[in-house]
């Protein structure tokens, strides 16, 4: 019995982290190049910015719950919880992007320019590297929020951690929402510290 | 017609904004001279001088490097052979001094073991030790060292023609005069043309082979430095007379 929960325990906390990898995986592959076409266009700031702060404002669980009858990405299961957890997690990706690139000193982009830097090599070799910083933190807010806002996905039949915290809820049984709020939170500080070591190394160089 | 100026601006203009910052400008810089164009903050020094490297484009006129117009060449090839000086914030600050130094010719392709060799030959140049310097960043470096590192920058990939936008202005008394020391000294050994942008014209009196007067948009004066210190044009005697080099 003790080993039956441990090993549910085990499965459910890698379904957990596979979601939120995915999910960030996929926020910051969208949000990083919007957040450095927004640097670049400064028309099409507040309506992206826009955008992803009216996603930030829907409460998750309707969220969720208003995805399922879209198709090709609602229904029940992984996929829809996925689609909910990207669209809250590219908010803080891309201000970050978006905030480390405009804080680059416009005497350093000039003086790229006037190296003979073409757009990419001034966009790859000066803007991104300078940017690094606030883009690791975007992506440090957006994973450990989404380590948070995935235990609902488990209401969807999305499996993770949140499935012992709604059977706990249901049963009434203290002792299993542990079990499933204690791993997420423990999940959340060591994503957490992680992150906080690559960008403190990034600090340094 | 004579040979072509190494820099030739061309009844040159510019407007911005609804404000003339340009008018009428024309000049020659004759290969391997130092011209200094000064003026008051404002008067468009820097304006003309980075239509040199076509960072801006002239509104009307033209300007010609090596006897091509700018507008005629290629933008990219054009600002790699120009070296280009600005204050002490130009340097990158996530690149160490030697990947400062080595940018342009790691930018044309050039192979590693030529890049350290040309980077450390030219801290040497400039009074820096590449042992000790080399792996430094900007922000562990003084500001005479950090605007030494800019220069050995400019000078990477051998242009013929070197830009300076108020490179000292930054610096302690001190510091700048030892930075011009080493400018006359660099200039002596490596024969570029150079077009130098500066509000002090102490500096302009020590640095020229030519001064011209930037007074409103327009090039006031242009003389040899011993002249300059003669001319009656009011403007030239006024910024003479705030430095307390008149008579």
């Amino acid at each position: 019995m003790r080993s039956d929960i441990a090993q549910q325990m085990a499965e459910l906390t890698g379904e957990h982290v596979l979601l939120v990898l995915i999910s960030v995986g996929i926020a910051v592959a969208l949000a990083l190049p919007a957040g450095i076409w927004m640097a670049h266009h400064s028309r099409a700031r507040p309506w992206l910015a826009g955008f992803a702060n009216v996603v930030q404002t829907i409460p998750s669980l309707a969220l969720f719950g208003f995805l399922i009858p879209i198709p090709l990405i609602g229904g029940i299961g992984a996929r829809t919880a996925i689609v909910a957890l990207v669209l809250y997690a590219l908010l803080p990706v891309l201000r970050g992007t978006l905030a480390g690139i405009l804080s680059v000193d416009g005497a350093i982009r000039e003086s790229a320019v006037a190296m003979g830097m073409n757009g990419w090599q001034l966009l790859t070799m000066v803007e991104l590297p300078l940017a690094a910083r606030n883009i690791l933190a975007g992506i440090r807010v957006a994973t450990v929020s989404t380590i948070g806002t995935a235990t609902i996905a488990a209401a969807i039949g999305a499996g993770g951690l949140g499935v012992f915290i709604f059977q706990g809820i249901a049963s009434v049984d203290t002792t299993q929402i542990l079990a499933g709020a204690v791993p997420a939170a423990l999940l959340a500080l060591v994503a957490d510290g992680l992150l906080g070591v690559v960008e403190r190394r990034l600090a340094a160089t | 017609m004579s040979a072509a100026a190494a820099i030739e601006f061309d009844c040159v203009g510019y407007a911005r904004g609804g404000s003339t910052i340009l008018r009428e400008v024309s000049l020659r810089v004759e290969p391997g001279e130092t011209v200094v164009l000064l003026g008051r903050s404002g008067a468009g020094k820097s304006t003309a001088l980075r239509m040199v490297n076509g960072l801006i484009q002239p509104s009307s006129g033209r300007v010609l490097v090596n006897g091509v117009a700018t507008a005629a060449q290629d933008a990219i090839r054009l600002k790699r052979s120009c070296g280009y000086v600005i204050q002490e914030i130009g340097l990158f600050p996530h690149f160490t001094a030697g990947q400062n130094v080595g940018l342009v010719p790691r930018l044309e392709g050039w192979p590693p073991a030529r890049i350290a060799e040309r980077t450390a030959e030219l801290l040497g140049q400039v009074g820096l030790d590449p042992a000790v310097y080399g792996r430094r960043y900007p922000r562990d470096l003084s500001g005479g060292q950090r605007q030494r590192v800019a220069i050995a920058r400019a000078l990477a990939a051998d242009p013929a023609i070197l830009l300076f936008d108020e490179p000292f202005g930054a610096l302690d008394p001190i510091t700048r005069a030892e930075m011009q020391r080493q400018f006359l000294e660099l200039r002596k050994s490596l024969h570029k043309t150079a077009l130098f942008v500066t509000h002090d014209v102490r500096e302009a009196l020590r640095l020229a082979s030519r001064i011209a007067l930037v007074d409103a948009g327009r090039v006031a004066v242009v003389c040899r430095p011993e002249e300059f210190r003669r001319t009656e044009h009011a403007a030239a005697r006024e910024i003479l007379a705030a430095a307390g080099e008149l008579p």
